[in-house]
Order: C-alpha cells, then sequence, then structure tokens
C-alpha cells in the first residue's frame, strides 16, 4: 500500500514499526501504544486528521485518521473518546492498510456462462432488482431475503428494513449479528424488558473485581482489557477469568478458573445458591425491584429445519426458587464442572460481599451457547439477588463483537422479528413504523420468519429464490458451512453479495456488487455501551465501489419504491438518521441529534436534555425513572426485573468414544472475524498466517503429536487439517481442542454444529464433539 | 542502507528515562507502550557501519534491560 503523498522508505518505517508493535501484543496481552508513535510519522505535521469510529470490533474505539492528498496514511486513538482516550490495539492502527489491496473489489461483476463479467454498477443495479422483481412474482415475498450485518452501518441497516419490511412487505431480514450477540438480546429482554447494558465503561473506574465469563478480553477486548489492566495497577483491582481455556485473557488475570464446556450454567446457579444460603441477598432490592419465573425445560437444540420454540414463563415465589437451587450446591456442581467447591465459594463470595463492586463481562462465551438466553439471565439473576447492577463500578456487562452490533443490528432492528422500534409481532410498533415509512401498516407482516441459521437452510431447501448479503460473509462465519456453501451454489437461489473484497461468499455469488470500505462513506455504528458514534466520509473508494445503503435506495428506486427513498445521494446519511431517530424519541431511547454527533467522539444513548445516561434504570442517573424508588425496570410493564430459574442441560452434543474431543472455536486478537480485512494487512497477516489446532499437552502425547504436525479435525459434519499448536497462544483442557475461524482456507465451520439457542436462534460454537488424528 | 524495528524490553522504572535518551538519538523513531515497560525503536541508516554503530549505540544505553530485533528491510 505504498501511496502519494508518503515515500516509499517511509512507508517501510511505518511497517517496521507495525510489525514491532504486533510482535509486542503477541508477548504483553493488553499491550497498547499511545498517541507519541504519529510524532514520527512522515508528514505528521501536514496531516488533515478525520475522527470517525474503528471498523474492528464492538469496543467502539474512537479514531482519528490522517488524510495526505485524498490518501489515508496513518491511524491513531482519538484523545476526546472515551472509550480509548487515545489508545488502539494493532488491529486498530493498521486498519486502514486493507484497502488498497490488490485484489479489491472495484467494479460490479456479473457471472456470465460461468464467467463474472466486469459490468457498469448501475447496469449491475438493474440485474439486481429486475430479479428480485421477478422472483417475488414467480414466486412470492418471503422467496427474496436480505442477510446484512453488525458491521453495517445504522443508515444500512435502516433502509434494508425499510425496504424489505415497509416496501416489500417480507420479514426475510437478518443479520450475522444473530450469530454474535443474539442471546444477549433475549437476555436482556427476557431480564429487563429492554435490550442493551445498563452500565457503561466506565463502570471500569470504579470497580474492585472483574469477573469474566467465557471472556477473552485481552485479545477481543484489548483497549478495555487495558483499562481494566491499568486500574488492577493502579487501585488494586482485580480480574478473575472464568473460562474453558487458559488464554493471555487468564495469564494477566488474578485468578483463572475453568470449567467443563456448558456447565457455566450450573456454576452460575451454585453461586446464587452460595449467595442465598449465605444470607447475601440484597433483601430490600429484590423485594422491591424483583419478580420470579420459571420457563420450559428440555427445550431443544434446533438441529433440525424448521424448529420452533416458543417459551411459556411462569411466575414462582422466592421459596420456590431456593428449591430448586438444591439441586445446585457448590459439592454436587464441583463434581460435574470440574470447578472445584472453593472455587465456587470464592466466586460466591466477591458477589455476596456488600463492600464490593463488581463488573461480569461476557461475550461469544456465553451467547454462542445453545442455552445462550439462559445463561444470560443466570448472570443477571447473580446481580440482582445482591443488588449489584445500575451502578457505577456495578452491572452485568454484555459485550459485542461488531462495531454496530447494538447500534444497527438491535436498536434498528435488522432481525426477522424487529422493526427500528419494538417487534413486527407488536401492533403499535408496525403502526409507528407504517407511519414513519409511509406504508400502509398491512405492509409489515405480523409474523417472523427466517432467522440466520434457518434462513441459509432455507436457501438450501429452494424455500429462498434470490439472496442478498451486505457487508458479512456467511460461507465462513455459519455454522456448518459444509451445508450451506453447497446449499448457496444451488442454481435455485440467485445469489447477490456486496461486499468490500473477494470472499467464499463472493465466489458463489450471481452478481458481486463493490461496496465502499467504512471511511470511503459517511455513517454512523453503535457500540456495546449504547454510544452512537457519526463520521464522515473521509477518502473516495476507488473505481465504481458504492456504499450498501445507496446500492440499497437504488435498488429500491428500480423496484418501484422510489417514493419511499427520497434521500439525495450526497446527504442521505444524515437524512436517513433524522428519520429514523424519530423511532426513538422520549427519555428510554433518545438518539442525539446530528449536530451533537458531529461534534462529539460518540454520545450514549438515552441522551435526554443534551445529557448522556450512563447507568439505566438507576434514578440517580436516569430520567426515564418514574416510579419513585431508587431503581426502576421500566422495561417490564409492572418495573421490576425478572430472576429466572434456569437449569443447567448439556450440550447438543457431547464427546463419545468415537469423536472424543470437544471442539471450541473462536478468534485472535490480529484477525477481524473472517479475514477478510485483515488477512489483507501484511503485518496482521504475517503475525498470524493460518489457523491452527490448540491442543493440551497432555492430549497430544497420548496422540504423538507435537508442534506443526497436521492434525485432521472430525465431527460428523465435515473435517478440516491444521497444524498443531501446543503450549502457544492458548491452551485448551484436556479433552479439548480451540481452532480460530478466521481463515478461509482452513474452514473450522465445516466441522461445527448449526445447533443454537431455542429462545434467541444464536448458534453455538463453543461446542461439539470431534475426533482428533495425526496426518 | 536498513531499516529495523526492535522491541526494547527496560528495567524497572526506567522507561521515561530510556525514553528521553532514546529520543536524542538521530536515524531512529521510538514508541513508547503506554501500560508496559516496552519501547519500540525503529532505525534508519544508511550503510552496515552505521547500522552496526547505531546497535552498538542502543545495547548500552541505561535502564536497558533487552533488546529484540523484529523485522528489518532494506528498502533500496
Amino acid at each position: 500500500m505504498v501511496q502519494n503523498g508518503i515515500d516509499r522508505r517511509s512507508f517501510v518505517k511505518k511497517m517496521a514499526a507495525a510489525a514491532a508493535m504486533t510482535a509486542a501484543a503477541a508477548m504483553f496481552p493488553g499491550i497498547i501504544f499511545a498517541s507519541e508513535q504519529l510524532e514520527n510519522l512522515p508528514n505528521g505535521g501536514d496531516l488533515d486528521w478525520k475522527k470517525g469510529p474503528c471498523r474492528f470490533c464492538g469496543v467502539g474505539c474512537g479514531i482519528l485518521v490522517g488524510i495526505d492528498k485524498g490518501k489515508a496514511v496513518a491511524v491513531k486513538g482519538d484523545p476526546n473518546s472515551a472509550v480509548n482516550k487515545g489508545l488502539l490495539c494493532v488491529k486498530g492502527y493498521h486498519q486502514t492498510m486493507c484497502i488498497q489491496s490488490k485484489d479489491r473489489l472495484t467494479h460490479a461483476l456479473v457471472k456470465k456462462n460461468g464467467t463474472y463479467v466486469q459490468t457498469p454498477i448501475n447496469e449491475a443495479l438493474d440485474i439486481v432488482a429486475n430479479k428480485m422483481k421477478q422472483t417475488i412474482e414467480a414466486h412470492g415475498k418471503d422467496a427474496v431475503a436480505m442477510y446484512t450485518s453488525g458491521q453495517s452501518t445504522i443508515p444500512e441497516g435502516y433502509v434494508a428494513s425499510k425496504l424489505m419490511k415497509g416496501a416489500i412487505g417480507t420479514n426475510n431480514l437478518d443479520c450475522n449479528a444473530r450469530l454474535c450477540m443474539a442471546s444477549a438480546v433475549t437476555g436482556f429482554l427476557t431480564t429487563f424488558g429492554a435490550d442493551e447494558p445498563m452500565g457503561c465503561y466506565e463502570d471500569i473506574d470504579y470497580a474492585d473485581y472483574f469477573i469474566t465469563w467465557g471472556n477473552n478480553m485481552a485479545e477481543m477486548h484489548p483497549v478495555l482489557f487495558s483499562r481494566m489492566l491499568e486500574q488492577k495497577n493502579k487501585r488494586g483491582a482485580k480480574i478473575i477469568d472464568f473460562a474453558t481455556r487458559t488464554t493471555r485473557s487468564s495469564m494477566a488475570s488474578d485468578k483463572s478458573i475453568l470449567f467443563e464446556p456448558q456447565t457455566d450454567l450450573a456454576v452460575a446457579n451454585a453461586i446464587c445458591y452460595e449467595i442465598i444460603n449465605n444470607g447475601w441477598v440484597n433483601k430490600s432490592f429484590v423485594e422491591k425491584h424483583c419478580n420470579f419465573s420459571k420457563g420450559l425445560t428440555n427445550i431443544g437444540y434446533g438441529t433440525e429445519d424448521k424448529f420452533n420454540f416458543n417459551d411459556q414463563p411462569a411466575g414462582i415465589n422466592f421459596e420456590e426458587y431456593k428449591k430448586f437451587l438444591e439441586d445446585y450446591t457448590p459439592e454436587i456442581v464441583a463434581k460435574y464442572s470440574k470447578v472445584s467447591v472453593m472455587d465456587i465459594k470464592y466466586l460466591a463470595n466477591i458477589y455476596g460481599n456488600p463492600n464490593n463492586r463488581v463488573v461480569s463481562y461476557w461475550c461469544m462465551g456465553m451467547n454462542q451457547h445453545t442455552r445462550g438466553t439462559w445463561m444470560n439471565n443466570l448472570v443477571y439473576n447473580i446481580h440482582l439477588l445482591t443488588g449489584k447492577i445500575s451502578q457505577p463500578g456495578n452491572g452485568p456487562f454484555s459485550l459485542t463483537g461488531q462495531p454496530s452490533a447494538c447500534g444497527t443490528a438491535r436498536e434498528v432492528g435488522t432481525f426477522t422479528h424487529k422493526l427500528p422500534k419494538g417487534v413486527v409481532m407488536n401492533p403499535k410498533n408496525r403502526e409507528l413504523a407504517a407511519k414513519i415509512w409511509k406504508v400502509p401498516v398491512e405492509n409489515i407482516p405480523s409474523k417472523p420468519t427466517y432467522h440466520a441459521t434457518e434462513m441459509f437452510r432455507a436457501v438450501d431447501r429452494g424455500d429462498i429464490k434470490f439472496i442478498w448479503t451486505q457487508v458479512t460473509n456467511p460461507l465462513v462465519s455459519l455454522p456448518k458451512t459444509s451445508r450451506y456453501r453447497p446449499g448457496m451454489e444451488k442454481d435455485s437461489c440467485f445469489v447477490v453479495v456486496s461486499d468490500v473484497f473477494p470472499t467464499p461468499t463472493s465466489d458463489v455469488a450471481d452478481v458481486i456488487l463493490p461496496a465502499s470500505w467504512h471511511i470511503e462513506k459517511s455513517g454512523l455504528y453503535g457500540n456495546s455501551e449504547r454510544r452512537t458514534q457519526h463520521w464522515n466520509k473521509m477518502v473516495d473508494g476507488p473505481g465504481e465501489t458504492m456504499d450498501d445503503a445507496w446500492m440499497t435506495i437504488e435498488v429500491a428506486k428500480r423496484m418501484g419504491y422510489g417514493e419511499l427513498f427520497p434521500y439525495s445521494k450526497e446527504n442521505h446519511v444524515d437524512e436517513i438518521y433524522n428519520e429514523y431517530r424519530q423511532f426513538h424519541e422520549g427519555e428510554k431511547h433518545g438518539m442525539a441529534p446530528l449536530e451533537v454527533l458531529k461534534k462529539e467522539s460518540g454520545v450514549i444513548w438515552p441522551y435526554v436534555n443534551g445529557k448522556s445516561t450512563q447507568w439505566r434504570f438507576n434514578a440517580k442517573y436516569d430520567p426515564a425513572c418514574d416510579n419513585g424508588e431508587d431503581f426502576h425496570f421500566y422495561g417490564k410493564p409492572d418495573g421490576r426485573a425478572v430472576i429466572w430459574q434456569r437449569p443447567f442441560e448439556p450440550a447438543a452434543e457431547s464427546p463419545d468414544e468415537e469423536y472424543a474431543f470437544w471442539l471450541n472455536t473462536g478468534r485472535v486478537i490480529e484477525h477481524w472475524h473472517t479475514g477478510s480485512m485483515t488477512r489483507r494487512i501484511p503485518v496482521l497477516h504475517k503475525a498470524m498466517p493460518n489457523a491452527y489446532v490448540e491442543l493440551h499437552p497432555e492430549d497430544a502425547i497420548k496422540l504423538g503429536i507435537n508442534n506443526r504436525d497436521m492434525v485432521k479435525v472430525t465431527s460428523r459434519r465435515g473435517s478440516c487439517t491444521l497444524p498443531a499448536s501446543i503450549n502457544e497462544r492458548g491452551l485448551p483442557t484436556k479433552g479439548q481442542v480451540f481452532v480460530p475461524f478466521f481463515d478461509e482456507d482452513l474452514l473450522i465451520n465445516d466441522v461445527t454444529l448449526d445447533a443454537f439457542c431455542p429462545i434467541s436462534k444464536e448458534p453455538d460454537y463453543k461446542k461439539c464433539a470431534v475426533k482428533i488424528e495425526k496426518v | 542502507m536498513s531499516i529495523k524495528s526492535y522491541i526494547i524490553h527496560c528495567e524497572q522504572d526506567k522507561k521515561g528515562s530510556l525514553f528521553s535518551e532514546l529520543q536524542k538519538l538521530s536515524n531512529c523513531e521510538v514508541i513508547p507502550a503506554q501500560n508496559h515497560e516496552v519501547i519500540i525503536v525503529v532505525t534508519d541508516t544508511d550503510s552496515d557501519e552505521s547500522d552496526n554503530q547505531l546497535y552498538n549505540q542502543l545495547l548500552e544505553m541505561k535502564g536497558l534491560k533487552h533488546m529484540s530485533l523484529v523485522s528489518g528491510f532494506d528498502p533500496k
């Protein structure tokens, strides 16, 4: 990526610095380099610095991109951002280095007689619109689908929802955030009746304990982890890592506690047992602000097509809940969780001590779980029983993986069941959407259709005959790609892929649309702490690249919906945001006006009377609390949060004689999700060029496997052969292997199982049974 | 004619003083870690002789515990 205005020597120096920072990140968990590096960059003093959010991960760090002669030549952390205070991780620093990759998609490609032919973008959009229209005419509106992303901007998600639900009239819209935080959503909704964390990152500055539940923050949320380490060093705050694998986070924590996969459900219940048994319940809080409920049990795993489940909540009382917990004494749970009685009591004591301020963090470990909703409920139970919630330094905090999983997927609502406010099942929510969208309310169907996994099953079955994916790479990220890749290759479905780079998903497309990258368009993201972040376009994209929102608008116009999409090309981002903002008016979810977002490095909603609400549901901080009490969980009609009785149930598939190992999959610090961007950043690619399989050293000895030996990982779905890694990056427990999923050349998702949480429909990528063979 | 990058591990509480001294060297870019006793140095020299000279100069600096080469480029 040698650019105009930056000579080769300066560029090589930047690469050398980047290589050293990446190497340092591999040696020191949470290491952060501050903006001093920029002082030494070529032309540093003359660069035009533009603000925006980072493209990678849900933390939402503020970045400043240095522009020289229309090219992005440097990135630094935004010192004005309350999220990262000028810090960035290795991915953040190097993010713009991918955009001029040699294989960048710069023009539309249309498959003709099996060959991709470069086609003018307007012609390609004609083809997309005509095909979509013809499919609806021939097979009905539920034969077309869109699959978008937690990396889509707020305007991109909004116009996709408006086109599908308001204009066409189908709920066939879902997004890849289903794969990463749908369980967090259903957890929030079932417990509090309102989505997204009640606290904010400032909790880090106050908490005495950070308990991370199945969450390798040192690699996945490195800037937040560095903020925690700073508090550890400064105030003696403690980090407790509760996981199934020893990681860099474990090594940097004060204590690492390992558990048998799936038994986090039992351990959470055991903590609640201890809290009650030792008299640590905050009785006044629970009496005033909580109800108790139970749901159905033995709820299945969704591995069969067209699986359907609806929970049936029923109220219970405290005594019934206490009785239920008798099956979860530390002594009983220790036997199958492999967590010692002492460690269970240690965790319970941290939460139970009224003098401790405790934040629980989690991400994929709890969400990608066949009982993900339950797991979220159970951690909320702990915080509700002890009253450690909605206060600075006290609270449960579900982290997101993608930069706008909250802002776009959850708030705009690019799930099949969602609308920008509320859900399609609710007549009032449909009426509001119809009013703002200016469509007849009958246009919006009242029943959800396909969640992500079921959407690709429907493609495979031939029920969906047209699908358009934007900002996502499902043929690497879906579970059980061994089924869904051949499904997408079938002639029965016309596939449109909008992306920045070629991917295994674009390889099966009939039309490939060249998308603008993050800084080549204006946009808004929403991060994990309810912070909305705006940025202006910083550089021009190459060729005929176009932002996804404008592509959707162009297709909508071509389909005859132009009146519903009256936005201008120059200003559509602002116009769409101003329209969208109407959905959230009020004290419970008010969004900041554009002029504020353009000035600030992100603003937390609810934004009320010119002020962000940092801790929701606490009357001291949240103007929406109006019950006259200290706390008000106003998402529920009676203002009370729910403590849920949720049992331990086994995983969908557990190791047996033939498939003797658990397979756990996940991410690495160098790569963003499926690697389509970060593998095109030379320094990150060189630091982590390929996927690998981690084994426990004792398992490796038994199987005669040494580091770098090739190992075949096989499940009932498929297999993948990778080099072995023993005692290197991470260390799985005995009987478990770990494989990162970023590598499209070593597709571990051919092996994974498409079981999901029946409530959230989020797949479990952390647990299936595999056999391991040296090849 | 080479560009090299190094990770320098500092002695306890010496990062600040070492950083100041490193900044005085010509042909060096210096990037301190915010939260670890680590400094990254990128050297840019025009001959093997000056490269060796700078390398030895770095090794002799007070407060330096350990130095490891990460990358070397010849941008000719």
